[in-house]
């Protein structure tokens, strides 16, 4: 049978590979960089290195997953956003409770 | 005795007169089916037409004879966990000493939320949901044999702990540090532990089947706004399955790393936070209760509207009531742990949350009362259930709003008015809405109705069983009795536990009354059969198809064009119509797949358990192994002929009094109740 | 009357890849759900150390580096295997997975080897529940990975005897998710567990 041609997750092209992986090279080499450097401080270390966590993870999203907003990318973006805020709520929520009661109890 | 692991033959209760009774009565009940099934030769119809079926319609049927039997084991716990309060009271014992006692109330709530509430939920989706959307069948169903079979297994594997070990006794939440090794060293547990695993797995593929199903699979012109209202709800629930489930996964596989691997994420010693347990255990158990009410909303929605008549009130805000209860869902769990310790910061949050989900559950009940007004109502034992439901389950949310400040909880947490509280809405809310849903859509499964007297005095019975049973534990609840007490020592308390356990016994008679439903309804059928697939006039695609429906479900896909899509058809007078010429359908074929996974899942389970490590593999090698056949497995669908399907569709038109070869563009006038179509030729 | 003659034959069988891959990235999202209580366990565990190691004395930054790299490289070709089979090249498909097998299979030599030396040196899971969480979340992520890898064994062997399908290119569409799906969740592991507890 001849292939066909699943439109689900959109199509690559070698270039759009080629941007997405030097983008993440990119984006993991500085982060490494500054805590393996050290000389920030720590809220700023942090910031960043989750500020450069989340701009990779679209970076992945985009263009290896192919996750757009056109007709047929909708769904599984939709889905993704709703998976995500689900995930904020439960780590959010959960880092809260604990470290709440944890102060609480004086660990 | 490496072969065996932990197993020897002292798990088996002997010396135990009250297990070794269920387990005789049990086994020769069974021996008793198998039996029958022998003598009347039906071993292989079983086997081809229901054990390796992929029809979501049989998957259905089958989900909710595992509901109900579930049903009988749960109530029976629950006899035994009333008869045991009423008795042990001021020095007595009773007759469950704690080491039995406290599997009584754990097995209790495992199964009915787990083994009962679930699988009738999931069987009533299988066998509506399909038909309601106008598809032939589920997006994978192979998949859906599966889910199936693996609920299989993990029933048998906690019944499997009545007779080989014992079962978890530490409540159906399994809190640690009491489900961790140095408090629950036996393998209670660890049949908790991988029978809810096993399951979980199987139910979380049924919700990704049937989000891919209602997406994908809808009849053309139905919109995804316009999905009847129980397909819908259905829907919700799923994407709470979805999002909720492997919160679960994960949970029990922590407890499962710190009992066999000396993990410490919740144990008292080298830093392990049990309090973390609980809070991931509630972030998937409270999405869990709405999974299990919003489908019973569902049905009271389509019961109010086919029984009045009327197109039900607010279609669009139900949908989004529904949704909203959903996401808000996921921002109440902590409104069951207010009194662990996280402060009144955390706890106001939650608290006000809790609150808020009364405002969109508060919509949906007007909007039933709203569909009611000035609507012609048929008071059907449906519609009675919905009914008691309305006022059953409303007083329960009102104890839930109540416990839902934090101070006030402080003083109710695990009373027994929290016990009351939450039967209140299950039973009220899913329960009564699951039985609903048997009744209303037996007649679609099977071809004939089901006796309406029995049906009707099964509701009396439950009705005023669960006032009996429930209204004196906010009583007690109020007087400081607490959950899970082995035995009383307060004169007080005596008389509100008499109550209880009289109430217990209603609604004992309410299930009499419901099996011998089953066994009249069968032996009456001939007299009460469906001819026209329509017995109630409904507005649903499900009542345009034959009861039962063809195996296809649809010989022609149907053209949908407004919500209550078969009485817009009715009304158009094309709710009937007989094409000239039928195309090949596509089916799936059956499978043993399903099954054999099942039988490798309850031998991983059990060896997991027993610690039984060759046995182990054996099974997930299985597992893996069958997976693979199955995906390499070309010969897996077929197609049905055109000349089979007019022979099935002719008879079905035959038995509606519809003459096939004297067929022409009917001018049909609309359908009265249970009639079909008048045509005039 | 016009009978609604069911759908085309064909269009079913064009729909059921499509199909076949939304369920799979419905089954995705409860997989990132799964990570999420992993995630959250880590975050609310990492610093109950009992007394013992902590993030700092046992990570190696250079050694994440080069599991990074390996990890990322393998995403893109398995980018570059999927367009091979979207222009039916087989061979071009079985290299490009084959070498995205090796730097796969190189991530789960370097972090067995990693979770050999932590338990040797008695820093194993049972030591304290920072190193539970530690465990039970980077070896959720390498189990997963090793999954990967018995899946696109399995798939090159299915290339191999049987070329290019429809139905070889659904399962390759689907492999694709899961594993660029599990260099997502990689960055979130480098991030909270083993940069910041270098910090």
């Amino acid at each position: 049978m001849s292939q066909s041609h699943e439109a689900v997750a959109g199509h690559g092209s070698v270039k759009s590979y080629l941007t997405g992986f030097l983008l993440s090279v990119f984006l993991t080499i500085i982060p490494f960089w500054m805590v393996m450097k050290g000389g920030y401080t720590r809220q700023v270390t942090t910031l960043d290195i989750f500020a450069f966590a989340v701009v990779q993870i679209v970076i992945h999203l985009k263009y290896f997953l192919h996750l757009d907003f056109t007709k047929n990318g909708r769904l599984n973006s939709f889905s993704f956003l709703f998976t995500a805020m689900v995930i904020v709520m439960l780590v959010g929520l959960s880092v809260w409770i604990i470290t709440a009661a944890d102060t609480l109890m004086m660990r | 005795m490496l072969l065996l692991g932990k197993l020897t033959l002292d798990a088996i209760p002997y010396k135990e007169p009250i297990i070794m009774g269920a387990l005789s009565g049990a086994g020769l009940m069974g021996l008793a089916v198998m039996a029958l099934i022998t003598k009347f030769g039906k071993w292989g119809y079983l086997w081809n037409e229901w054990l390796t079926s992929v029809d979501h319609k049989k998957i259905g049927v089958m989900y909710i004879v595992v509901a109900l039997i579930m049903l009988l084991r749960g109530f029976a716990d629950a006899l035994m966990m009333r008869t045991q309060l009423a008795m042990a009271t001021n020095g007595h014992m009773g007759i469950f000493p704690p080491e039995h006692y406290d599997q009584i109330f754990t097995a209790h709530g495992v199964i009915m939320i787990i083994f009962m509430a679930m699988p009738f939920m999931t069987g009533l989706m299988n066998i509506v949901v399909p038909l309601q959307i106008g598809a032939r069948d589920v997006a994978f169903p192979f998949l859906n044999s599966l889910s199936f079979w693996l609920l299989v297994s993990a029933v048998v594997l906690v019944n499997l702990s009545l007779g080989v070990g014992n079962f978890a006794r530490t409540g159906w939440v399994a809190y640690p540090p009491l489900s961790e090794l140095g408090f629950s060293p036996d393998v209670g547990v660890d049949y908790y532990t991988w029978a809810l695993q096993i399951s979980g797995i199987g139910t979380t593929l049924t919700a990704i089947n049937f989000l891919v199903t209602v997406i994908k699979m809808r009849a053309p012109g139905m919109k995804l706004m316009e999905m009847p209202i129980f397909t819908w709800t259905c829907t919700w629930a799923n994407v709470l399955i979805a999002a909720s489930f492997p919160i679960l996964t994960g949970t029990l596989a922590m407890l499962s790393l710190d009992r066999y691997l000396g993990f410490h994420f919740f144990t008292s010693e080298a830093g392990g936070n049990a309090m973390m347990y609980l809070n991931l255990f509630w972030a998937w158990g409270h999405p869990e209760v709405y999974i299990l009410v919003l489908p019973a909303f569902g049905v009271f929605s389509e019961v109010i509207s086919t029984f009045t008549g009327k197109r039900l009130f607010g279609h669009k805000s139900m949908i989004i009531a529904s949704g909203v209860i959903s996401i808000l869902g996921f921002v109440v769990w902590l409104h069951h742990f207010f009194t662990m310790g996280s402060g009144a910061d955390v706890n106001a949050f939650f608290g006000i949350a809790t609150m808020v989900i009364s405002v969109p559950t508060g919509v949906k009940l007007f909007n039933w009362l709203f569909t009611m007004y000035r609507g012609r109502l048929r008071f059907t034992s449906p519609v009675l259930w919905t009914l008691g439901f309305m006022v059953t389950f409303s007083i329960g949310g009102m104890t839930g709003v109540l416990m839902a400040v934090p101070g006030a909880d402080f003083v109710l947490h695990n009373s027994l008015f929290l016990i009351a509280h939450f039967h209140n809405t299950i039973i009220g809310g899913a329960v009564f809405g699951y039985l609903a849903g048997f009744t209303f859509w037996f007649p679609k499964a099977f071809g004939f109705k089901l006796n309406e007297k029995l049906g009707k005095a099964a509701f009396w019975f439950w009705q005023s069983g669960f006032y009996f049973a429930f209204m004196p534990l906010y009583v007690l609840g109020f007087m400081g009795m607490t959950r899970r007490l082995n035995h009383t020592n307060n004169p007080a308390w005596d008389p509100w536990l008499y109550l209880a356990c009289f109430g217990a016994l209603l609604v004992a008679c309410g299930i009499g009354c419901q099996l011998l439903q089953i066994a009249v309804s069968i032996r009456d059928r001939k007299q009460n059969l469906d001819l026209s697939g329509d017995p109630w006039d409904g507005h649903t695609l499900e009542w345009s198809t034959s009861s039962p429906p063809p195996v296809y479900n649809f010989a022609t896909l149907p053209q949908v064009q407004d919500i209550d899509a078969f009485t817009d058809m009715k009304e158009k007078g094309v709710a009937y119509q007989v094409p000239e010429v039928y195309a090949p359908i596509h089916m799936p074929r059956n499978t043993a797949a399903g099954l054999v996974i099942g039988g490798f899942a309850t031998a991983l389970g059990f060896a997991l358990i027993w610690h039984i490590w060759w046995l182990a593999i054996v099974g997930l090698v299985g597992i893996i192994g069958t997976m693979l056949v199955r995906a390499y497995d070309s010969d897996r669908d077929y197609y049905i002929q055109p000349d089979e399907i007019e022979q099935i569709e002719r008879l079905r038109f035959e038995r509606m009094g519809i003459d096939v070869d004297d067929y022409s563009e009917p001018e049909t006038t609309p359908s009265k109740p249970g009639q079909r179509p008048v045509t005039t030729a | 009357m016009t009978s609604t003659v069911s759908h085309a034959i064909g269009h079913e069988h064009h729909d059921s890849g499509s199909q076949t891959v939304l369920g799979f990235w419905f089954y995705l999202m409860t997989d990132c759900i799964l990570f999420a209580t992993a995630f959250a366990t880590y975050a609310v565990l990492y610093r109950n150390t009992a007394g013992g190691v902590s993030g700092k004395d046992i990570f190696d930054l250079q050694y994440v580096a080069v599991e990074t790299a390996a990890l990322l490289l393998s995403s893109i070709t398995y980018g570059f295997a999927m367009i091979s089979g979207q222009k039916g090249l087989r061979s071009g498909v079985m290299t490009w997975l084959a070498v995205t097998f090796l730097f796969g299979a190189v991530f789960i030599g370097m972090e067995l080897n990693e979770f050999h030396h932590l338990i040797s040196e008695g820093n194993g899971p049972g030591t304290s529940a920072f190193l539970s969480a530690f465990f039970g979340l980077v070896g959720l992520h390498g189990l997963h990975v090793t999954a990967g890898l018995f899946w696109m064994a399995v798939l090159m062997f299915e290339a191999a005897r049987t070329g290019l399908t429809g139905r070889l290119m659904t399962r390759l569409n689907c492999l694709s998710l899961f594993w660029h799906f599990l260099d997502v969740v990689w960055i979130c592991v480098f991030t909270v567990v083993y940069l910041k507890g270098a910090m």
